[in-house]
């Protein structure tokens, strides 16, 4: 499948779900509306209440606050991951000794620390940073770890026999296998920066896309949830892209999936 | 004073090397039994045997990357404590980096060695070139042939110019022909500049067109080295025509009904352990 066709029968997906919730919404069938519109409002109400952010250019403040926090999140949680990550593989005792910590900390929803953050850190950005970098420092801290410990014996007893001192060793063997771990799993921690923020919003603040659906959900404006939720949609989208490229540059030595001669 | 004059001569020399590893449930399962072993500067010597005999073992007891529980190891008459510094290992596994490209993975040994960057690429790309790669040179590991990779591995070793060569089955994974031309390459390389080889080996045939001496050790454990030929054949030698002659054939049954039965044991003892397991 070439890659017009491709993205043609994406959108058709979209074309052919807007159309279901549209007639569904619209067209009385034996006088009643399968989906009553004060639930589900219309595909025109969101898209026209989608229009009105944008002309009124209101939705900008939302997004910025929203990437910004999800950036921080994703910026200081990856930092962190990959230092300490590192170090814990580098020092089994230490990693033996904070293993059931980890675990604990890694087991509790994240969202139970939503109020403690906002008391903590108030309703400004640093609450919802906080919230995503408790998901985004597992996800990277996990993949580090297993890169740093996971590095092919062999290569290692290459590098050794190469003449590689155990600093060297560092840089061109456990760096850059930690790295590629860590980026791969770019997907998962760029969404789970976006997810920490979103929620965070929701739960407590004056800005950002959560809040505005929040808002939206407060009034019963079924319509602005669901244009926050498709602003939101867009947005992960475009990020999504955005890491795909990043990822394609970062990762161009690794083979691509079903590679055969890997 | 005869012996050891003969023993500074040569680059490996193992003497009553044993190796011995403790095993999961508490009990030493000892891989290599009083071998004794030497290569001398310039010699090319295979080591056969069946496999899970521990001839990789004793590859890895000349590199330093394991220590024997007795006998000693020599390096030119020097004890061997570390490392190896004077070897260079072509490993079965794949061993080369694979986020770096085939020129990083060659230049990556002098640049460890302290040469400056932009001299290691000059040399690592006439280094490629040497072993048929140097249209390769900015190509990803992963987009190499398994033959190409082994190339890449040969001059990453070859680069620093190593004394001793060590090479554990390092064509093991390539098929039938692409062998023979890396043994060809192999040869034509070692022959620009005698170092002396350790080459391990399952491939009896391969032994024998490449060395100078056949080593052969009996199957695992306790492995020992139970027999020791001279390869009388001429050369430079091409490895594919090399089979067809009468001395090719004469040496080969000679060595294999000696390790026929080695083979065999080797065999039904993998047999039986699977059985049990």
């Amino acid at each position: 499948m070439n890659r017009a066709g491709l993205l043609a029968l994406q959108l058709l997906i979209a074309v052919v779900l807007i159309g279901i919730w549209h007639v569904a919404t619209t067209v009385p069938i034996g006088g009643v509306k399968l989906l009553p519109p004060f639930f589900f409002s219309t595909p025109y109400d969101v898209g026209a209440r989608i229009v009105k952010w944008l002309v009124e250019g209101t939705i900008w403040r939302h997004l910025y606050i929203t990437l910004l926090e999800s950036v921080l999140a994703f910026v200081i949680g990856s930092v962190a991951g990959v230092m300490i990550g590192f170090w814990f593989a580098r020092q089994q005792l230490v990693a033996a000794i904070f293993d059931p910590y980890i675990k604990m900390m890694n087991a509790l929803p994240r969202v139970v620390l939503a109020p403690i953050f906002a008391l903590w850190l108030g309703l400004g950005i640093w609450s919802k940073v906080a919230l995503g970098f408790t998901l985004v420092f597992f996800v990277v801290f996990f993949n580090v770890y297993q890169g740093v410990k996971e590095v092919s014996p062999t290569v290692l007893a290459n590098a050794r026999m190469l003449g590689m001192s155990e600093r060297q060793l560092l840089r061109h063997v456990y760096w850059p296998s930690a790295l590629s771990w860590m980026f791969s799993s770019l997907h998962t921690s760029v969404g789970f920066a976006v997810v920490g923020a979103v929620v965070g919003e929701y739960l407590g603040s004056a800005a950002g896309l959560g809040y505005l659906i929040q808002q939206a959900e407060g009034v019963f404006d079924v319509a602005g949830v669901f244009a926050g939720m498709i602003v939101l949609a867009v947005f992960v989208i475009l990020i999504d892209v955005l890491v795909s490229m990043v990822e394609k540059r970062l990762l161009v030595w690794r083979p691509a999936p079903g590679d055969a001669r890997a | 004073m005869q012996a050891a004059s003969q023993q500074l001569g040569n680059a490996v020399s193992l003497d009553a090397v044993t190796v011995a590893f403790s095993v999961a449930d508490g009990g030493v399962y000892t891989a290599v039994e009083r071998a004794d072993l030497s290569v001398a500067a310039g010699e090319f010597v295979a080591i056969v045997g069946p496999t899970g005999c521990g001839k990789s073992t004793l590859l890895n007891v000349a590199a330093g990357l394991l220590r024997p529980a007795e006998g000693s190891v020599r390096i030119f008459g020097e004890p061997l404590r570390r490392l190896n510094p004077q070897a260079g290992y072509l490993f079965q596994a794949d061993a080369l980096f694979p986020w770096k490209t085939a020129l990083e993975n060659v230049a990556i040994g002098p640049e460890t060695a302290g040469v400056a960057s932009a001299e290691a690429r000059k040399n690592a790309l006439a280094w490629l070139t040497r072993v048929g790669l140097g249209n390769f040179a900015g190509r990803y590991p992963h987009m190499l042939s398994g033959g190409q990779r082994k190339r890449v591995g040969l001059a990453q070793v070859l680069i620093r110019d190593p004394k001793i060569l060590l090479m554990d089955e390092p064509f093991g994974p390539l098929d039938a022909q692409t062998r023979q031309i890396m043994g060809n390459l192999l040869l034509e390389l070692w022959t620009a500049d005698r170092k002396a080889v350790l080459f391990v080996t399952h491939d009896l045939e391969e032994a024998i067109a490449l060395a100078d001496r056949v080593v052969i050790m009996s199957a695992g454990p306790n492995a020992k080295i139970i027999g020791d030929w001279r390869v009388p054949l001429a050369r430079p030698r091409d490895i594919s025509e090399i089979r067809l002659e009468k001395e090719f054939h004469d040496l080969h049954r000679e060595i294999w009904s000696v390790l026929k039965d080695e083979v065999l044991k080797g065999y039904a003892q993998s047999t039986l352990a699977g059985a049990a397991s």
